[in-house]
């Protein structure tokens, strides 16, 4: 890449946040770090609304037979180069739902991800910390 | 010689690429003052100069079954219109006496294009939310152009019936800003809460809500064609505070003009992180009955010198 291209996209990474069949916890973690005490648009993290505008996905829940295609869809839709980001337990393995009919296994069969952060919700300084290392990975 | 003047004028100072230098500045201290009030620390200087760089390197899609010319195109109708708006404005403030045939009318004109950029892009772009969006920014157009066009009215009473950009300045110099009167007052309210809604800030963000219709007419967009909406939106950021303050505030010639215009621009920021966003019928109700009495009511006052 380019390292104009490289220094914009490390500067302003906007994200959007897939909630693929979460418990809503991870979800709610990922509001805290834009909340006064995280506050990451000190580096120019903004959530946005549309996987047109994105740069990273932010991807949360079990990947099961039902949400397969349209988290597929989403990373389709979103304009390249873009970071795939799981959040939480659920998305590095199957978690608790491993012997469920409906689970089809980990997001890495199926999407190029970056970074996984463990956690079951993950605090805000791990997520930090995961997107660090995942800009830094560029 | 005279060729390459005009389109340094347009191109560099005072248009396209000044203009979009300072606006995309200006867009940093409005999120850096929401930021603080917020309580929360906010993003770097260069923030939005990252994110324009950023759009401008990125892929940019053209959804499936859009018409893809007029998708394209839309964007470039505030740039163009802004960049227009930017020369015709410094020309008229810093020589007034100019033979430049700069009205009003044609004012009035240009700022209703980038409206009509985001409604054509967003009933291009084949989405259901960016349909929705356009035919609410339809809808706002109407609504705030009504009081827009009687305040524009009373200010060319006051001076005097004339709709020359420079004569309006010319009789501001001559017999103090229009701002110092009821009806002045009264103008720049109503002024102040059209720049508001052209601006699309909050109260006024119903065509992109983002927590009803994601991002509205822009929902669509990504890349370069996003980067040019966002570079518009910058662009009428820092020209529409200039705009009220050569209409009402005696020109922008002075030093004076500066903590003018950053009163103004505090001042919309302010009244976008206090208040909450109206519905559609809100929006027109405010606009037509609230704004529309208010700002005859400044014509009456101006038709008898007050």
């Amino acid at each position: 890449m380019g390292n104009a291209k490289l220094w914009g996209l490390k500067k302003s990474p906007w994200v959007f946040h897939v909630a693929a069949a979460s418990c809503n916890n991870c979800d709610i973690e990922i509001l805290d770090l834009i909340t006064p005490r995280w506050d990451v648009e000190r580096f120019g993290i903004v959530l946005v609304g549309s996987p047109r505008h994105a740069d990273a996905l932010l991807v949360t829940g079990v990947l099961n037979r039902k949400n397969l295609p349209r988290v597929l869809r989403v990373y389709e839709q979103t304009p390249k180069p873009c970071l795939v980001i799981g959040i939480g337990s659920c998305t590095c393995h199957t978690h608790m739902f491993e012997s469920s009919y409906n689970v089809v296994g980990p997001y890495d069969k199926y999407l190029p991800v970056d970074v996984y952060i463990p956690g079951c919700p993950p605090k805000p300084e791990a997520m930090i910390l995961g997107i660090v290392k995942a800009l830094k990975r560029l | 010689m005279n060729i390459v003047k005009i389109l340094f004028q347009y191109v560099v100072f005072p248009g396209f690429i000044f203009t979009g230098v300072v606006g995309l500045f200006l867009t940093w201290i409005d999120r850096k003052v929401t930021a603080r009030i917020h309580w929360r620390v906010g993003p770097k200087w260069f923030q939005p100069y990252a994110d324009f760089l950023k759009l401008l390197l990125k892929e940019t899609i053209v959804p499936e079954g859009s018409s893809k010319t007029l998708f394209l195109l839309a964007p470039l109708f505030g740039i163009i219109s802004m960049s227009i708006f930017a020369v015709m404005l410094f020309s008229m403030n810093f020589n007034p006496t100019t033979t430049f045939i700069g009205d009003l009318i044609v004012i009035v004109y240009l700022l209703a294009l980038p409206a009509i950029g985001i409604v054509l892009g967003g009933s291009a772009s084949k989405n259901v939310l960016a349909g929705v969006g356009a035919s609410r920014e339809m809808t706002q157009y109407l609504a705030y152009e009504l009081p827009f066009l009687i305040a524009i009215a009373t200010i060319i009473l006051k001076a005097g019936g004339s709709i020359k950009f420079g004569e309006i300045i010319l009789a501001q110099q001559a017999g103090g800003p229009f701002l110092y009167s009821i009806s002045g007052v009264i103008t720049a309210v109503v002024i102040l809460l059209t720049i508001q809604a052209k601006l699309s800030y909050v109260p006024f963000d119903i065509p992109e809500a983002e927590q009803e219709i994601m991002a509205g007419p822009y929902i669509e967009y990504s890349g370069v064609a996003l980067a040019l909406y966002k570079l518009g939106r910058a662009m009428m950021l820092f020209l529409l505070p200039l705009f009220l303050i050569s209409l009402l505030w005696g020109g922008f010639a002075d030093w004076w003009a500066i903590p003018k215009f950053l009163l103004i621009i505090v001042l919309i920021v302010l009244i976008k992180n206090t208040n909450p966003r109206l519905r559609i019928d809100q929006a027109l109700k405010f606009f037509w009955l609230g704004l529309g009495v208010l700002s005859i009511i400044g014509l009456v006052f101006a038709y008898y010198g007050l």
